[in-house]
Protein backbone atom coordinates (compact mmCIF):
# COMPACT_ATOMS: atom_id res chain seq x y z
CA UNK A 1 0.00 0.00 0.00
CA UNK A 2 2.95 2.27 0.63
CA UNK A 3 3.66 2.26 -3.09
CA UNK A 4 0.20 3.66 -3.78
CA UNK A 5 0.40 6.56 -1.35
CA UNK A 6 4.11 7.43 -1.56
CA UNK A 7 5.38 9.68 -4.37
CA UNK A 8 6.63 7.66 -7.34
CA UNK A 9 10.32 7.77 -8.17
CA UNK A 10 11.62 8.74 -11.60
CA UNK A 11 12.47 5.15 -12.46
CA UNK A 12 8.81 4.25 -12.03
CA UNK A 13 7.36 7.28 -13.81
CA UNK A 14 9.66 7.28 -16.86
CA UNK A 15 8.90 3.66 -17.84
CA UNK A 16 5.16 4.15 -17.21
CA UNK A 17 5.12 7.20 -19.52
CA UNK A 18 7.03 5.26 -22.15
CA UNK A 19 4.51 2.42 -21.82
CA UNK A 20 1.65 4.90 -22.33
CA UNK A 21 3.31 6.10 -25.53
CA UNK A 22 3.72 2.49 -26.66
CA UNK A 23 0.04 1.75 -25.98
CA UNK A 24 -1.18 4.78 -27.92
CA UNK A 25 0.77 3.66 -31.01
CA UNK A 26 -0.36 0.08 -30.47
CA UNK A 27 -3.93 1.39 -30.51
CA UNK A 28 -3.19 3.00 -33.88
CA UNK A 29 -2.86 6.60 -32.70
CA UNK A 30 0.05 8.72 -31.41
CA UNK A 31 1.38 10.47 -28.30
CA UNK A 32 0.96 14.25 -28.53
CA UNK A 33 -0.93 16.46 -26.13
CA UNK A 34 -0.68 19.96 -27.57
CA UNK A 35 -2.66 19.14 -30.73
CA UNK A 36 -5.73 19.03 -28.48
CA UNK A 37 -5.48 22.81 -28.24
CA UNK A 38 -6.05 23.04 -31.99
CA UNK A 39 -8.94 20.62 -31.72
CA UNK A 40 -10.52 22.96 -29.15
CA UNK A 41 -10.22 25.80 -31.67
CA UNK A 42 -11.86 23.67 -34.37
CA UNK A 43 -14.72 22.65 -32.08
CA UNK A 44 -15.15 26.30 -31.09
CA UNK A 45 -15.72 27.21 -34.73
CA UNK A 46 -12.32 28.70 -35.57
CA UNK A 47 -12.54 27.01 -38.98
CA UNK A 48 -15.04 29.69 -40.03
CA UNK A 49 -12.31 32.32 -39.77
CA UNK A 50 -9.10 30.42 -40.44
CA UNK A 51 -8.75 27.54 -42.90
CA UNK A 52 -6.05 25.99 -40.71
CA UNK A 53 -8.74 24.94 -38.23
CA UNK A 54 -11.06 23.45 -40.86
CA UNK A 55 -10.50 19.87 -39.82
CA UNK A 56 -12.85 17.10 -38.91
CA UNK A 57 -12.23 17.22 -35.17
CA UNK A 58 -13.91 13.83 -34.71
CA UNK A 59 -10.68 12.29 -35.99
CA UNK A 60 -9.03 13.63 -32.84
CA UNK A 61 -11.81 12.56 -30.53
CA UNK A 62 -9.62 9.74 -29.12
CA UNK A 63 -7.16 12.37 -27.86
CA UNK A 64 -9.92 14.38 -26.16
CA UNK A 65 -11.06 11.15 -24.49
CA UNK A 66 -7.44 10.61 -23.43
CA UNK A 67 -7.26 14.01 -21.71
CA UNK A 68 -10.68 13.39 -20.15
CA UNK A 69 -9.06 10.30 -18.67
CA UNK A 70 -6.08 12.40 -17.54
CA UNK A 71 -8.46 14.71 -15.66
CA UNK A 72 -10.07 11.72 -13.94
CA UNK A 73 -6.61 10.27 -13.21
CA UNK A 74 -5.58 13.54 -11.59
CA UNK A 75 -8.74 13.46 -9.47
CA UNK A 76 -8.18 9.85 -8.39
CA UNK A 77 -4.50 10.35 -7.58
CA UNK A 78 -4.98 13.48 -5.51
CA UNK A 79 -8.08 12.25 -3.64
CA UNK A 80 -7.40 8.56 -3.08
CA UNK A 81 -3.70 7.93 -3.59
CA UNK A 82 -1.98 10.78 -1.79
CA UNK A 83 -1.51 11.34 1.92
CA UNK A 84 0.42 14.60 1.73
CA UNK A 85 0.39 17.44 -0.74
CA UNK A 86 4.02 18.33 -0.02
CA UNK A 87 6.63 17.98 -2.75
CA UNK A 88 10.07 16.90 -1.63
CA UNK A 89 12.13 19.42 -3.56
CA UNK A 90 15.77 20.30 -2.93
CA UNK A 91 16.23 22.54 0.18
CA UNK A 92 18.43 24.77 -1.99
CA UNK A 93 15.47 25.23 -4.37
CA UNK A 94 13.26 26.27 -1.44
CA UNK A 95 15.86 28.85 -0.43
CA UNK A 96 16.18 30.15 -4.01
CA UNK A 97 12.39 30.46 -4.22
CA UNK A 98 12.24 32.43 -0.97
CA UNK A 99 14.92 34.75 -2.35
CA UNK A 100 12.74 35.61 -5.37
CA UNK A 101 9.60 36.03 -3.26
CA UNK A 102 7.91 32.62 -3.52
CA UNK A 103 7.35 31.38 0.01
CA UNK A 104 6.52 27.91 1.39
CA UNK A 105 8.27 26.20 -1.52
CA UNK A 106 7.30 22.54 -1.84
CA UNK A 107 4.67 22.57 0.89
CA UNK A 108 2.03 21.94 -1.76
CA UNK A 109 2.07 21.11 -5.47
CA UNK A 110 1.70 24.71 -6.61
CA UNK A 111 2.79 28.13 -5.30
CA UNK A 112 -0.05 30.34 -4.04
CA UNK A 113 1.82 33.30 -5.53
CA UNK A 114 0.71 32.06 -8.99
CA UNK A 115 -2.22 29.68 -8.56
CA UNK A 116 -4.33 30.70 -5.56
CA UNK A 117 -7.81 32.03 -6.29
CA UNK A 118 -6.90 35.34 -4.65
CA UNK A 119 -3.94 35.71 -7.00
CA UNK A 120 -6.02 34.70 -10.01
CA UNK A 121 -8.49 37.49 -9.24
CA UNK A 122 -5.84 40.21 -9.42
CA UNK A 123 -4.88 41.81 -12.73
CA UNK A 124 -1.25 40.77 -12.34
CA UNK A 125 -2.10 37.23 -11.30
CA UNK A 126 -4.60 36.73 -14.10
CA UNK A 127 -2.13 38.16 -16.63
CA UNK A 128 0.63 35.78 -15.54
CA UNK A 129 -1.66 32.77 -15.93
CA UNK A 130 -2.99 33.76 -19.32
CA UNK A 131 0.42 34.83 -20.72
CA UNK A 132 1.99 31.58 -19.50
CA UNK A 133 -0.76 29.59 -21.20
CA UNK A 134 -0.55 31.67 -24.37
CA UNK A 135 3.21 31.07 -24.68
CA UNK A 136 2.74 27.33 -24.17
CA UNK A 137 -0.04 27.09 -26.76
CA UNK A 138 1.47 29.39 -29.38
CA UNK A 139 4.98 27.96 -28.96
CA UNK A 140 3.88 24.33 -29.00
CA UNK A 141 1.91 24.72 -32.21
CA UNK A 142 4.64 26.75 -33.90
CA UNK A 143 7.19 24.08 -32.98
CA UNK A 144 4.68 21.37 -33.88
CA UNK A 145 4.81 19.62 -30.54
CA UNK A 146 5.39 19.85 -26.80
CA UNK A 147 7.05 17.70 -24.17
CA UNK A 148 5.20 14.58 -25.30
CA UNK A 149 5.42 14.92 -29.09
CA UNK A 150 8.88 16.47 -29.35
CA UNK A 151 10.83 15.55 -26.21
CA UNK A 152 9.60 12.00 -25.74
CA UNK A 153 8.40 10.76 -29.15
CA UNK A 154 10.71 12.87 -31.33
CA UNK A 155 13.87 12.21 -29.36
CA UNK A 156 13.01 8.48 -29.07
CA UNK A 157 12.72 8.53 -32.86
CA UNK A 158 16.11 10.33 -33.15
CA UNK A 159 14.73 13.34 -35.01
CA UNK A 160 16.86 16.43 -35.49
CA UNK A 161 13.75 18.66 -35.54
CA UNK A 162 12.88 17.49 -32.04
CA UNK A 163 16.41 17.99 -30.76
CA UNK A 164 16.26 21.60 -31.98
CA UNK A 165 12.83 22.05 -30.39
CA UNK A 166 13.98 20.63 -27.04
CA UNK A 167 17.04 22.91 -27.10
CA UNK A 168 14.52 25.73 -27.64
CA UNK A 169 12.41 24.51 -24.70
CA UNK A 170 15.50 24.76 -22.51
CA UNK A 171 16.61 28.15 -23.77
CA UNK A 172 13.13 29.51 -23.02
CA UNK A 173 12.84 27.67 -19.70
CA UNK A 174 16.25 28.82 -18.47
CA UNK A 175 15.62 32.44 -19.46
CA UNK A 176 12.29 32.39 -17.63
CA UNK A 177 13.60 30.64 -14.52
CA UNK A 178 16.90 32.48 -14.11
CA UNK A 179 16.18 35.93 -15.57
CA UNK A 180 12.45 36.69 -15.70
CA UNK A 181 10.92 34.94 -12.65
CA UNK A 182 13.14 36.91 -10.21
CA UNK A 183 11.69 40.13 -11.64
CA UNK A 184 8.02 39.10 -11.39
CA UNK A 185 7.47 38.42 -7.68
CA UNK B 1 -16.67 1.31 -26.98
CA UNK B 2 -13.54 1.77 -29.08
CA UNK B 3 -12.74 4.90 -27.06
CA UNK B 4 -12.72 3.26 -23.65
CA UNK B 5 -9.09 2.18 -24.01
CA UNK B 6 -8.02 5.79 -24.56
CA UNK B 7 -9.94 6.83 -21.47
CA UNK B 8 -8.21 4.16 -19.38
CA UNK B 9 -4.74 5.02 -20.70
CA UNK B 10 -5.56 8.66 -19.97
CA UNK B 11 -6.40 7.76 -16.36
CA UNK B 12 -3.02 6.03 -16.04
CA UNK B 13 -1.39 9.14 -17.52
CA UNK B 14 -3.14 11.39 -15.01
CA UNK B 15 -2.13 9.16 -12.12
CA UNK B 16 1.54 8.93 -13.08
CA UNK B 17 1.74 12.70 -13.73
CA UNK B 18 0.32 13.31 -10.25
CA UNK B 19 2.13 10.60 -8.30
CA UNK B 20 5.55 11.47 -9.74
CA UNK B 21 4.85 15.17 -9.00
CA UNK B 22 5.35 16.08 -12.67
CA UNK B 23 2.31 18.36 -12.35
CA UNK B 24 4.06 20.31 -9.60
CA UNK B 25 5.22 23.79 -10.59
CA UNK B 26 8.10 23.30 -8.13
CA UNK B 27 9.44 20.25 -9.98
CA UNK B 28 9.70 22.25 -13.22
CA UNK B 29 11.41 25.15 -11.45
CA UNK B 30 13.83 22.73 -9.76
CA UNK B 31 14.57 21.11 -13.14
CA UNK B 32 15.44 24.43 -14.78
CA UNK B 33 17.60 25.24 -11.74
CA UNK B 34 19.46 21.92 -12.24
CA UNK B 35 18.86 21.14 -8.58
CA UNK B 36 17.33 17.70 -8.95
CA UNK B 37 17.69 14.64 -11.15
CA UNK B 38 13.98 13.79 -10.80
CA UNK B 39 12.60 15.31 -14.04
CA UNK B 40 15.71 14.42 -16.05
CA UNK B 41 15.42 10.83 -14.87
CA UNK B 42 11.77 10.68 -15.88
CA UNK B 43 12.18 12.21 -19.33
CA UNK B 44 15.50 10.44 -19.96
CA UNK B 45 14.25 6.96 -19.04
CA UNK B 46 11.05 7.51 -21.03
CA UNK B 47 13.16 8.39 -24.09
CA UNK B 48 15.59 5.47 -23.67
CA UNK B 49 12.74 2.98 -23.40
CA UNK B 50 10.93 4.84 -26.17
CA UNK B 51 13.86 4.12 -28.47
CA UNK B 52 13.19 0.42 -27.98
CA UNK B 53 9.51 0.96 -28.88
CA UNK B 54 10.52 2.87 -32.01
CA UNK B 55 12.94 0.11 -32.99
CA UNK B 56 10.19 -2.52 -32.60
CA UNK B 57 7.79 -0.39 -34.68
CA UNK B 58 10.34 0.19 -37.46
CA UNK B 59 11.36 -3.46 -37.65
CA UNK B 60 7.62 -4.30 -37.80
CA UNK B 61 8.07 -6.56 -34.78
CA UNK B 62 5.15 -4.77 -33.16
CA UNK B 63 2.03 -3.83 -35.09
CA UNK B 64 -1.20 -2.21 -33.97
CA UNK B 65 -3.80 -4.41 -32.30
CA UNK B 66 -5.50 -4.54 -35.70
CA UNK B 67 -2.32 -5.86 -37.30
CA UNK B 68 -1.44 -2.66 -39.16
CA UNK B 69 2.12 -1.39 -39.41
CA UNK B 70 2.99 1.42 -37.03
CA UNK B 71 4.38 4.50 -38.71
CA UNK B 72 5.61 7.34 -36.52
CA UNK B 73 5.10 10.55 -38.47
CA UNK B 74 8.35 12.58 -38.37
CA UNK B 75 8.13 16.11 -36.98
CA UNK B 76 8.32 18.95 -39.50
CA UNK B 77 11.87 20.09 -40.19
CA UNK B 78 12.84 23.74 -39.98
CA UNK B 79 15.21 25.66 -37.74
CA UNK B 80 12.96 28.70 -37.20
CA UNK B 81 9.78 26.88 -36.30
CA UNK B 82 11.45 24.41 -33.96
CA UNK B 83 13.86 26.80 -32.28
CA UNK B 84 11.64 29.91 -32.01
CA UNK B 85 8.48 27.95 -31.27
CA UNK B 86 10.47 25.90 -28.78
CA UNK B 87 11.78 29.00 -27.01
CA UNK B 88 8.28 30.46 -26.62
CA UNK B 89 7.04 27.12 -25.35
CA UNK B 90 9.91 26.94 -22.85
CA UNK B 91 9.17 30.43 -21.53
CA UNK B 92 5.57 29.41 -20.93
CA UNK B 93 6.47 25.99 -19.52
CA UNK B 94 8.74 27.51 -16.86
CA UNK B 95 6.20 30.22 -15.98
CA UNK B 96 3.11 27.99 -15.82
CA UNK B 97 5.08 25.01 -14.52
CA UNK B 98 2.85 22.89 -16.70
CA UNK B 99 2.79 21.74 -20.30
CA UNK B 100 -0.33 20.70 -22.25
CA UNK B 101 -0.70 17.31 -20.49
CA UNK B 102 -0.28 18.29 -16.83
CA UNK B 103 -2.65 21.25 -17.32
CA UNK B 104 -5.55 18.83 -17.54
CA UNK B 105 -4.31 16.64 -14.73
CA UNK B 106 -4.22 19.75 -12.51
CA UNK B 107 -7.81 20.44 -13.49
CA UNK B 108 -8.68 16.98 -12.12
CA UNK B 109 -6.80 17.87 -8.95
CA UNK B 110 -9.28 20.73 -8.56
CA UNK B 111 -7.01 23.68 -9.38
CA UNK B 112 -9.48 26.26 -10.65
CA UNK B 113 -6.89 28.80 -11.80
CA UNK B 114 -5.43 26.33 -14.29
CA UNK B 115 -8.54 26.99 -16.39
CA UNK B 116 -7.06 30.42 -17.16
CA UNK B 117 -3.83 28.75 -18.32
CA UNK B 118 -5.78 26.28 -20.49
CA UNK B 119 -7.80 29.16 -21.96
CA UNK B 120 -4.56 31.05 -22.65
CA UNK B 121 -3.03 27.98 -24.30
CA UNK B 122 -6.07 27.56 -26.55
CA UNK B 123 -5.90 31.25 -27.41
CA UNK B 124 -2.20 30.80 -28.22
CA UNK B 125 -2.96 27.89 -30.54
CA UNK B 126 -5.67 30.00 -32.21
CA UNK B 127 -3.32 32.96 -32.76
CA UNK B 128 -0.71 30.62 -34.20
CA UNK B 129 -3.32 29.46 -36.72
CA UNK B 130 -4.18 33.06 -37.59
CA UNK B 131 -0.59 34.29 -38.03
CA UNK B 132 0.93 31.03 -39.26
CA UNK B 133 1.64 32.28 -42.79
CA UNK B 134 3.45 35.38 -41.53
CA UNK B 135 5.82 33.41 -39.29
CA UNK B 136 9.15 31.87 -40.34
CA UNK B 137 9.15 28.08 -40.37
Amino acid sequence: MDFITQPWEWYVAGPVISFIMFLLYYFGERFGLSSNLETFCSIGGAGRYVNYFKIDWRENLWNLIFIAGAIVGGFIASNYMTTTDAVNINPKTIQDLADIGIMNGGQSYLPDEIFSLDTMLTLKGFSILIIAGFLVGFGARWAGGCTSGHAIVGLSNLELASLIAVIGFFIGGLVMTWLILPLIF
Amino acid sequence: MKYIKFFLVGILFGIVMSKAEIISWYRIYEMFKFQSFHMYGIIGSAILLGMISMFLFKKKMVKTFKGEEIYVMPKKEGLSRNLLGGILFGLGWALAGACPGPMFVLLGKGVVSILVVIFGATLGAFFYGVYKDKLPH
